[in-house]
């Protein structure tokens, strides 16, 4: 019964997780959804916006932002115009990929695109190993108490809630941008058939850089949360992720961002709670799992459309 | 002269390593270069077959305490097959819910049977030895052949020490025959298929599935079957490697060595061209040790030299796909069927449901 006592807890721990891959799970379904290939750079491009972070710390704070933690979170102002900071210098990361690589490639068979973002991913996170060396680089040293909510004998930290609740904030939105905006619009068109939106006057390159954008600032939150989850960065955290995030994608449908967000908690919270029922060393494995399973019963999702 | 013998020594060892790079290369290429299957899990198979051959060939439990089950001292040649065999099994496994899905499903399939091979390389103990790895993994005839070649030297002392050197270094010479031969027989076993009506059909595949299902043709078995024959090469790359290393772990199979080095190996030498393959193998693990000789003149730290070869890996293989997406040596076909090909518009399509 030990085991079952602490799946409340693991629930708790399985949310936080599945926040943060649904998190990348959007940007992935995004960018497959309107240019048509796997991005295996992503996790990658969250590990660029975690280092940015940190790096433009000193800026943030030269520009005047007050520092000092934000009591009961584990972080201040400056923390969060550095995040500011790097969502705006990953975008233009990643835009200048597209405009160097993937732009060039835009009429190439899919597979090549997905080789090259392969390509990119190497090269980016050894980028990040490169100047930063492969050990992990702490956010914050300081011990955040979890807080014990009665009755249902669950702790969660601080931190924890403020990282489901950007998610929640963010999923809405990228809906409320999706559904009522004109570039939002211009997306969905896009994505349903990139010719027809090209005849009738969408600038479709202009709405593929949008994709990037939204794709890299999304990452870089995503990749951020998991610092402050983790409490600590290395160039590898969002290569390890990957394989998560791709399950979470295909669960809720490849494609459909809506969807993404429901395969990451789905996949979020079978990892934390398989824990109590097998050994912590196949965790990872658990995502592969899911995915086999998915693949096997219903290989368009949870919320994927059928054609 | 012994700098001439050391040069000599070094590029024996240099073929050996190209040489088993230049079998998973050649696997990779019936998957991926015949018949478009996207496979960025070969770490899985090579590593499947590496420790099924440890286990095969290797030493009896009681070397390790009785700690684990194996090995069971068969001979090379048997380990070799069982490699194959296992390797192609899991790919047989892999390959049964993902081939009828478009390539995105593989690939992440894929990386993901390759990551768990290493999860469960680093759990089972009872059957890897876990992260310790396992040793003493037998090199076959090493024991009269390498003890044969000392023995000789010694008992000939009137001989120049440059000569010496290179005569007791006579095993390395025999594993590369050994690798030779392997990697010239699964050549032509290649070139033969590649040319036979089951070839024909997998590039047909490639070039255009639902065609080739209008034709009548099986896509789903023939996929299978490359997934399959493809995956036992790589088994045999991985016996291969564990006979000369003698000591394999889990971290020997990480992506970058066991995937992606052989992706770019095969791009760059000439997708679909199993000469291409082979190239690409000697091509790029030759660029690989010049980045490690031209790193340890530049002042940085080993984990930034490290760093800096792979993001060359990584850019060489952007610049390949930017500048000459054929390789080196381009895939052979008529020119009709060239001009004919389809182009692939990138738009996005559901999978079958």
């Amino acid at each position: 019964m030990d085991a079952l006592a602490r799946i409340p807890q693991l629930l708790v721990y399985g949310i936080v997780s599945g926040s943060i891959l649904s998190l990348g799970g959007i940007g992935v379904s995004l960018t497959y959804r309107i240019l048509g290939f796997s991005n295996f750079a992503h996790g990658d491009t969250m590990a660029l916006g975690a280092y940015l972070t940190l790096a433009l710390l000193p800026v943030a704070a030269r520009l005047g932002i007050p520092g000092g933690a934000l009591s009961p979170l584990s972080f201040g102002w400056d923390f969060a115009a550095s995040l500011l900071l790097a969502i705006a210098a990953t975008s233009l990361a990643i835009a200048l990929l597209d405009r160097l690589f993937f732009r060039r490639l835009r009429n190439a068979n899919r597979v090549t695109l997905m080789i090259s973002t392969i390509g990119i991913a190497l090269a980016l996170r050894n980028l990040l190993q490169f100047i930063w060396g492969p050990q992990p680089h702490y956010y914050s040293t300081a011990i955040q108490r979890a807080v014990l909510i009665p009755r249902l004998g669950i702790r969660i930290k601080p931190d924890q809630i403020f990282i489901v609740a950007i998610a929640v904030a963010l999923a809405l939105l990228l809906h409320l941008f999706l559904r009522y905006t004109k570039m939002g619009k211009a997306m969905r068109a896009t994505s349903d058939n990139t010719s027809l939106a090209r005849v009738t006057g969408i600038d479709t390159e202009r709405v593929i850089l949008w994709t990037w954008v939204i794709g890299a600032s999304l990452a870089a939150i995503a990749g951020v949360l998991t610092g402050l989850e983790n409490k600590f960065i290395t160039p590898e955290l969002g290569w390890q992720m990957l394989l998560s995030i791709f399950a979470a994608v295909i669960l809720g449908g490849i494609g459909n961002p809506y969807g993404a967000i429901v395969g990451g908690l789905v996949v979020g919270i079978s990892e934390e709670v398989s824990t109590a029922f097998i050994s912590t060393g196949y965790k990872p494995a658990v995502a592969f799992a899911i995915l086999i399973l998915m693949l096997l019963i219903r290989p368009t999702g949870l919320l994927g459309r059928r054609r | 002269m012994e700098l001439f013998v050391g040069i000599v020594n070094y590029l024996v060892f240099f073929a050996i390593t190209a040489g088993t790079y230049g079998v998973l290369s050649l696997g990779l290429n019936l998957q991926w270069g015949y018949t478009g299957l996207f496979n960025i899990g070969v770490a899985g198979f090579y590593a499947v077959g590496a420790y099924t051959a440890a286990l095969i060939s290797g030493p009896p439990p009681d070397v390790w305490d009785g700690r684990l089950v194996g090995g069971f001292e068969l001979p090379f040649v048997i380990g070799l097959l069982a490699a194959a065999v296992v390797a192609g099994a899991v790919a047989f496994l892999i390959g049964l819910p993902t081939l009828r899905l478009r390539a995105d499903y593989l690939a992440i399939a894929t990386i993901g049977i390759a990551e768990t091979i290493r999860l469960v390389l680093k759990n089972e103990a009872w059957l890897t030895n876990g992260v310790w790895g396992l040793q003493q993994i037998p090199s076959p005839l090493h024991e009269p052949i390498h003890h044969g070649a000392i023995g000789f030297v010694r008992a000939r002392p009137d001989l120049a020490p440059w000569l010496g050197d290179l005569i007791s270094k006579a095993y390395n010479w025999f594993y590369l025959v050994l690798v030779a031969v392997v990697l010239v027989v699964l050549y032509l076993v290649m070139r033969r298929l590649a040319r036979s009506p089951w070839g024909r059909v997998l590039r047909a595949i490639r070039e255009d599935e639902d065609v080739a299902a209008m034709s009548g043709k099986n896509v789903f078995a023939y996929k299978l079957q490359a997934l399959v024959l493809g995956a036992m090469i790589m088994g045999i790359g991985g016996a291969l490697y564990a006979h000369y290393a003698r000591f394999i772990s889990p971290n020997s199979f990480e992506p970058l060595y066991g995937t992606f080095i052989v992706w770019v190996m095969l791009i760059l030498g000439g997708t679909g061209n199993n000469k291409g393959a082979i190239l690409g193998a000697f091509t790029v693990w030759g660029i690989w040790a010049a980045t490690d000789f031209i790193t340890g003149y530049l002042p940085f730290t080993a984990p930034q030299a490290a760093a800096l070869r792979i993001i060359v890996i990584g850019l060489l293989l952007e610049v390949i796909i930017l500048v000459r997406p054929q390789g080196l040596l381009p895939e052979i076909k008529s020119r009709r069927a060239a001009r004919d090909r389809p182009k692939d518009t990138g738009e996005a399509e559901s999978p079958p449901p």
